[in-house]
């Protein structure tokens, strides 16, 4: 998803969210019930939604799931083929069960994406509504900052605070929610400032509003759903850049194992058992798609209706 | 026209600036004494102050920044801890072969991208397009180091037809350069090229039901001309944006990727100062990747120029 379509497209969408009256629909119905009901339309939302929530079960329940201990070595046994002596995906070099590495590996692989944009959301939303708000040489010096963490790629954002830092889950996820900071910062930058341009707003200011509740009553509103759709693809991003930082032996640390600790075991030993990059790969893959995917359902559920109904 | 590209340049500047805050400040994200934790544990109070002085450390932030921004602008940017070897000698020494593989990705990137973007963007709606449009969504959520072992398990380890390790320069043997950045050249460029495929069909089809393309056609233009002439330089703005923006993409991912196929590049270089905590060479590192986005993102702006009419003759 390139930036400039996202900017764009997303507040454009947020303006339709405004000007575009509330469709026809059975008395009763909250915005709400409105918005599932778009987003079931949505076949690839839907099944994506599953696929992720399948995952999450997975992964809350992998104990329960995992056939072996996924630390217990077996060095008699490393290197067995998929399907071979009850190891459904083989073992790895030190006779590993592939299968039940790969249920825990979604546990840490699950819940990263979500510190990351905890993290860009955390940093991202104040500083856009201070800046919007704000205007001025604050909101220069903020948007300018944006820009030059843009300018730097997020996996060189990422390395540079772990070298600092040093490596582990938390401090990778950190870093790559700092790089996510700028996205968000210039989607609620945008919406505020197109807020506080408005009638509304300088009536509500003179009848005595407090700047939190106008936020709270008319910024807020309009910037929620090109958050949302935002954090979903934000999300797909992190899942790809916690699985490069682990793949560089700089992210997750043993004995944790996410899918991307896992593929890179698989690449070292590519040539001897090449089973084992097959499933962390596919299913980082499969989860980056599931992310996409709600994210574009997200899109054409929150924002006006499209031709198509 | 000339305005726009000064005033272009100039805002270059105080980005390069903030990268530069960054870049120095890391030391400060350091946890502890930044200068015994980068020494080490056991190191003597002697060598402590000596690395402190070395990492710039002595004195306030400000004349530590204008001190250390001072030496960087004069073409020094201090001396890897590790090696003791002059971070920019590094750097230099491994900045051919990891600019190679991010201008073959981006090449790749859009010989690939853009003919299927305009492949998809004329027949919009049949199976051609639909195909494409699925590959693209895939070719975007691929990692780049899977694409990369699936690649280096297919070409090198199963069939032997591309070497799956090493670099060679292009000075020295352009077919064999070519050889062995086929395969880490194609990996980071896939994602991009979906990118630059999914751009350039929306490109192309919000131009195909422009008026003037209806003219043209009714003149007796052929299809093939039109693509060529009309639409491809209208959609040619959306498109280079994409490349502008996948440059960062694709250095990122070229970093993982070297490591992958023993490429001598600043990936190494970095992972590697990263578990010895060399602060200086990332600082380095940062800089210099954050200098060639920036001038990227420059060339990009000026060739908006180019393409957008209305700029040029403003």
């Amino acid at each position: 998803m390139s930036d400039a379509n996202n900017a764009t497209g997303v507040s454009g969408e947020a303006q339709a969210e405004a000007d575009t009256p509330e469709v026809v629909h059975s008395p009763g119905s909250s915005r709400l019930q409105h918005f599932v009901r778009r987003y079931r339309g949505e076949p690839l939302a839907v099944a994506s939604t599953v696929i992720f929530l399948l995952l999450a079960l997975i992964a809350v329940f992998a104990p329960l799931l995992a056939p072996y201990d996924p630390n217990d070595t077996d060095l008699i046994a490393k290197f067995t083929p998929p399907l071979t002596d009850g190891h459904l995906l083989g073992t790895d070099d030190l006779g590993r069960d592939a299968f039940s590495r790969l249920l825990y590996g979604s546990r840490i692989t699950l819940v990263a994406p979500f510190i990351a944009v905890g993290v860009g959301l955390v940093l991202g939303l104040p500083a856009g509504l201070f800046a919007g708000f704000r205007g001025g040489w604050v909101d220069v010096v903020f948007s300018r900052t944006s820009d030059a963490v843009m300018a730097l790629p997020g996996l060189i954002l990422a390395i540079a605070f772990i070298a600092a830092r040093g490596p582990g889950t938390t401090n990778a996820m950190i870093a790559v929610g700092m790089g996510f900071a700028p996205r968000i910062f210039r989607i609620v930058r945008g919406a505020t400032l197109t807020v506080r341009g408005e009638t509304y707003i300088e009536a509500s200011r003179s009848s005595g509003a407090s700047t939190t509740r106008l936020i709270g009553s008319h910024v807020f509103p309009n910037i929620l759903p090109p958050l949302i759709v935002q954090a979903s693809v934000l999300l797909g991003f992190a899942v790809l850049t916690e699985a490069g930082l682990s793949f560089l032996g700089i992210g997750v640390q043993p004995p944790q194992a996410s899918w991307g600790v896992l593929l890179r075991r698989g690449f070292d030993h590519l040539q001897r058992a090449s089973w084992l990059s097959w499933p962390p790969g596919l299913m980082i893959m499969i989860l980056t798609l599931c992310f996409q995917f709600i994210g574009d359902g997200l899109r054409d559920s929150l924002g006006r209706e499209t031709r198509r109904e | 026209m000339l305005h726009y590209l000064i005033r272009r340049l100039l805002a270059v500047i105080p980005l390069l600036l903030i990268v530069a805050v960054m870049a120095f400040g890391l030391i400060y994200l350091v946890p502890g004494d930044p200068a015994v934790a980068v020494a080490g544990e056991s190191a003597t109070p002697e060598r402590v102050e000596e690395v402190r002085i070395e990492l710039g450390l002595d004195g306030n932030f400000i004349e530590q920044f204008r001190r250390w921004a001072s030496e960087v602008l004069h073409g020094d940017l201090g001396t890897s801890l590790f090696s003791d070897i002059s971070v920019w000698d590094q750097i230099e020494a491994r900045l051919p072969a990891t600019m190679s593989l991010v201008v073959f990705g981006l090449v790749m990137a859009l010989i690939v991208g853009i003919p299927l973007g305009v492949i998809a963007g004329l027949r919009q709606g049949t199976w051609v397009d639909r195909l494409l449009t699925v590959l693209a969504t895939a070719g975007i959520a691929m990692p780049a180091f899977w694409l990369a072992t699936l690649l280096i398990l297919f070409f090198a380890v199963n069939r032997h037809l591309l070497p799956a390790t090493g670099y060679i320069p292009f000075s020295e043997s352009p077919w064999e350069w070519f050889r062995h950045m086929l395969l880490p050249g194609l990996a980071i460029g896939a994602a991009s090229a979906a990118e630059v495929a999914r751009q350039t069909r929306s490109g192309v089809v919000s131009v195909i039901g422009q008026d003037y393309i209806r003219t043209s056609r009714a003149m007796g233009l052929s299809r093939r001309s039109i693509a060529a002439k009309h639409v491809l330089k209208n959609a040619g703005v959306p498109i280079i944006t994409v490349v502008g923006l996948q440059v960062g993409r694709i250095i990122g991912a070229g970093l993982v990727v070297e490591q992958m196929f023993a490429i001598p590049g600043l990936g190494q270089l970095t992972i590697a100062a990263v578990q010895s905590r060399d602060i200086p060479t990332i600082q380095g590192v940062v800089l210099v990747i954050g200098s060639i986005v920036l001038f990227t993102n420059l060339l990009v702006d000026v060739s908006y120029a180019y393409f957008s009419p209305k700029l040029r003759s403003s």
